[in-house]
């Protein structure tokens, strides 16, 4: 394995716009939001920028294509911007093009920025994608919600769950996202629900209902990075570095053939290995001190708990269920509210999650501000069980 | 001596009760009350002549999915999908016919499945060796509250027409060519037009039908008396019964035209009703399957000893006994594009088919077909040239391997409310197929609950979408619960 790129690469600002339903942005309004807070938290000035990546997922609507939609928005000083795509794990993945590029040396400070604008097709939930030209002639036509609940149906299968716990242990996740959410200001959602409103609420795909699916929001979000050398020569201090940073991406093991059961995400497990020892994890569920994972429902982020090996296989739901992710939990997951509550622009999300272990480890977290947290993880996962990209990424203090 | 080898047929699953229709239009028609008895077979959304033709040859062909056999393939039907495209092309490619099998369509009366019986008899008497695969198939469209939307029913059947081994010879037959016009459907018309029935019983039936079985039985030197089997469908009452009477057949030779199950089945009927006919035919037994339409058409069989060997998969009674009665009439109007609703914006997405990846992609799309690696027996779907194989991924050694007869099993599922659907919840999950593979796919023919992980299926050719602005079909296989194999399995347990 090589030697990864632990401590190369230190984060000196971040931004995110308020989430939502933004009828007054459009996306390059909101990468200007989210652009503007980074740089003023970086202390640079634009011409100081040598490389951007930027993300965003469905560019029939919002940006269009290519780097042009943020060198335009944000007036970037004609440098290089690479627009990046990787479904919903996007964001991240603009993040890993600048801290690889920094890391590499080919730029001294680097922005990567996610956006996306969901709410301009008229409709409630995430816009009908364009899968190419055989994808349509045989998948079904179905939807996000209705492809993630396959993983509820064989998690019951495989761990005997009956379908009444595993319903109550999903809405625990819910209840536990929206308590969080309430107490971040830039958060879609800011409601308190009850684990009745969530069990009760109507089906969008058995078993998943409308409270244990994630918002569907507008929003941007941007990171700026640099050598650790380098921010202390700036003047920055108690530096957030990277960790680790892994991607897996499906070979269509799971889709194709019959060794994949249905009940995990095989690519979580792989990323999750490799991070944990790029980063030096040798226990995460002891280590980790918080998480924002990739909880587009409910039933994701239940068995991601155990993809993560934060819980043992089959145990997740009960883990979930105790409160070991909540707040006050063992390690505490989706503290800003998560997709479920902040919101999932889909290209922003990935950029999203490090915001928020970003603001933790710098102790800026206000109202949620967990006790001296010292390793963040971020889970984000594009596609669906069958066929997904997973980024796993470790963010921390500079030497811990 | 020359006929059918093999036989076997389909009813789709939905039973739109007669009572419920005429109810709903009651206020507008009193006089459908008349009719509000029995039920119809009602295609689902995703069910059309050719679907239903593909699932009548596999009730014919057995659960063996070598057809190499097969020479050729007829499609009879007047509701074809396509104009011009040949629409016995798609069910030959479903059916993973041979590519130098031949195909054709015979269509523009109600007698076209008699006609192409006729035609496959036609073959191989020329070409005795020869095996041909006739199909015949309708769904015809009546407009909401007319008394043909009560009458008419969804059904296909499918014989194979052979000179070897043969379940029923061929002893003679007639036709008479009249351009007596009953009804008609003009090209751009979506809806038949149709004349007094008095009329078309009086001055067509009475009239064009006896000549020509006459001549038929003469043809095959038999004796109207003898005829055991009677075929001739006809939705006015007592038509067939009459037409026997004036002919001297027995009345009680006169086979149940399936009215208050199935309905009429357009150009199919006759040969939905031979299919049925045949599975409780003995030995010597004379047949004569008679259809009406721009004169008549007859074909008379002698039933041989080989009958009681033969057994269709399910045969038309296999299929309507496996029934669900749909009292929701909104839901038929529906599913035939009889009302304007709303579908909501997610069905704006466009379904333009590219034809040049159909074409790439022909055998699996149509056909299932995927691949097996020669080194290492792994199975797949689709082929590809690297294998999926995790340990092992040989390159291009993949043969075809076809999917659409093995058993298989529902991995994961869900119902989704949330997606565009006909019928909805739309149910779609990961199937998985005794002998290795996967497929993610459209679940049909369920309602909520009927899926679990461990849920027997088996598979369906179904419409997969229509493009409504290019008028194009799109096909691929369904995953449907194999209800025989479910009932098995409850009828074991309970044993147990």
């Amino acid at each position: 394995m090589p030697a990864g790129i632990k401590d190369k690469v230190a984060v000196i600002g971040m931004g995110c716009s308020k989430f939502g339903e933004r009828w007054d942005a459009g996306p390059e309004e909101l990468m200007v939001e989210a652009y503007l807070e980074a740089m003023k938290d970086a202390r640079i000035e634009p011409t100081q920028l040598d490389a951007a990546w930027f993300s965003t997922h469905i560019d029939e609507i919002g940006t269009g294509k290519g780097g042009t939609p943020a060198s335009l928005a944000l007036r970037l000083p004609n440098i290089a911007v690479t627009r990046v795509e990787n479904f919903c794990a996007s964001g991240s993945e603009a993040f890993r093009g600048a801290v690889y590029a920094v890391a590499a040396g080919a730029a001294d400070i680097a922005l990567a920025i996610g956006v996306e604008k969901l709410k301009d097709t008229g409709y409630g939930g995430l816009p009908v994608a364009n899968p190419g030209t055989l994808a349509p002639q045989t998948m079904p036509n179905g939807s996000a919600p209705g492809n993630f609940a396959q993983l509820a149906s064989a998690y019951r299968a495989k761990h005997g769950v009956s379908k009444d716990d595993l319903k109550r242990a999903i809405a625990h996740v819910s209840v536990k996202s929206h308590a969080n959410g309430s107490k971040n200001p830039k958060a879609h959602l800011r409601n308190v629900v009850t684990e009745e409103t969530v069990m009760n609420a109507p089906m969008i795909a058995e078993p998943l209902g409308l409270f244990d699916c994630c918002g569907v929001s507008d929003g941007a979000a941007a990171a700026i990075v640099t050598t650790p050398e380098i921010a202390k020569a700036m003047g920055h201090s108690d530096l957030v570095t990277v960790k680790a940073m892994q991607l897996s991406v499906s070979n269509g093991l799971e889709s194709q053939h019959n060794s994949w059961d249905g009940s995990y995400f095989h690519t979580a497990r792989i990323a999750a290995k490799k991070a944990y020892k790029e980063a030096g994890v040798e226990n995460p569920r002891k280590e980790i001190s918080m998480m924002e994972v990739h909880d587009c429902f409910s039933i994701t982020e239940l068995v991601t708990m155990e993809d993560l090996f934060i819980s043992e296989e089959g145990k997740g739901w009960k883990d979930v269920l105790d409160g070991f992710y909540d707040a006050d939990g063992g390690v505490p997951c989706q503290i800003d509210g998560g997709l479920k509550c902040f919101g999932h622009p889909i290209g922003a999300s990935g950029l999203r999650m490090l915001y928020e272990m970003y603001l933790q480890l710098k102790g800026r977290a206000a109202e949620r501000q967990l006790k001296s947290p010292k390793l963040g993880m971020t889970h984000n996962l594009g596609g669906s069980p069958s066929t997904n990209v997973c980024s796993v990424a470790i963010v921390g203090l500079q030497g811990v | 001596m020359v006929g059918i080898v093999a036989f076997g047929g389909y009813v789709p699953r939905l039973r739109l009760q007669r009572a419920a229709a005429a109810k709903a239009n009651a206020w507008l028609a009193p006089g459908l009350m008349a009719k509000a008895k029995g039920e119809r077979a009602m295609a689902n959304w995703d069910e059309d002549a050719i679907t239903m033709a593909v699932e009548a040859a596999r009730d014919a062909l057995g659960p063996g999915d070598d057809r190499a056999h097969i020479n050729a393939c007829i499609l009879a039907t007047t509701t074809a999908p396509f104009a011009d495209r040949l629409n016995a092309g798609i069910v030959a490619a479903a059916l993973t016919l041979e590519p130098n099998a031949g195909a054709s369509d015979i269509t523009g009366t109600q007698r076209a499945g008699v006609t192409a019986l006729s035609t496959a008899l036609g073959v191989v008497k020329g070409e005795p060796k020869a095996n041909v695969l006739v199909c015949a198939a309708d769904k015809r469209r009546a407009r909401a509250a007319s008394t043909a939307e009560l009458d008419n029913g969804d059904a296909a059947a499918a014989f194979v027409i052979g000179g070897k081994d043969t379940l029923a010879d061929w002893i003679g037959g007639a036709v008479t060519t009249a351009d007596f016009v009953d009804h008609f459907r003009g090209a751009e018309e979506e809806f038949d037009y149709a004349w007094e029935e008095r009329w078309i019983r009086d001055e067509g039936f009475a009239k064009l039908v006896p000549p020509t079985i006459e001549r038929a039985l003469k043809s095959a030197k038999a004796k109207p008396e003898d005829v055991a089997a009677f075929i001739l469908p006809a939705t006015f009452r007592g038509v067939a019964d009459s037409v026997a009477k004036k002919l001297k057949i027995k009345p009680e030779a006169v086979r149940d035209n399936l009215a208050a199950k199935v309905g009429e089945a357009g150009c199919a009927h006759a040969l939905v009703m031979l299919a049925h006919a045949l599975e409780t035919a003995k030995a010597g037994d004379l047949i004569v399957v008679a259809q009406f339409g721009q004169g008549c058409e007859a074909n008379v069989f002698r039933v041989t000893d080989k009958i009681d060997a033969f057994r269709p998969v399910r045969g038309i009674s296999g299929w309507l006994e496996d029934r669900k009665e749909e009292s929701n009439y909104l839901k038929f109007l529906v599913f035939n594009g009889l009302v304007e609703w709303d579908k909501g914006m997610r069905a704006e997405k466009d379904n333009k088919t590219a034809l040049t990846t159909l074409y790439r992609n022909n055998d699996m799309i149509l056909g299932l077909v995927g691949g097996r690696c020669t080194e290492t027996g792994v199975v797949q779907f689709p082929r590809t040239r690297i294998s999926v194989n995790p340990n092992n991924p040989t390159v291009d050694t993949q043969e075809p391997y076809k999917f659409a007869e093995r058993e298989a099993e529902v991995l994961t599922w869900s119902a989704d409310y949330l997606t565009f659907a006909m019928s909805p919840p739309n149910h779609y999950g990961m199937i998985v197929f005794d002998g290795g593979g996967r497929i993610f796919m459209d679940i049909t023919d369920v309602e909520p609950g009927d899926v679990d992980s461990g849920t027997p299926v088996r598979m369906s050719f179904r419409v997969k979408e229509t493009d409504e602005k290019r008028g194009f079909t799109r096909y691929f296989w369904k995953a449907v619960p194999d209800r025989r194999r479910i009932a098995a399995a409850g009828a074991k347990q309970a044993a147990e």
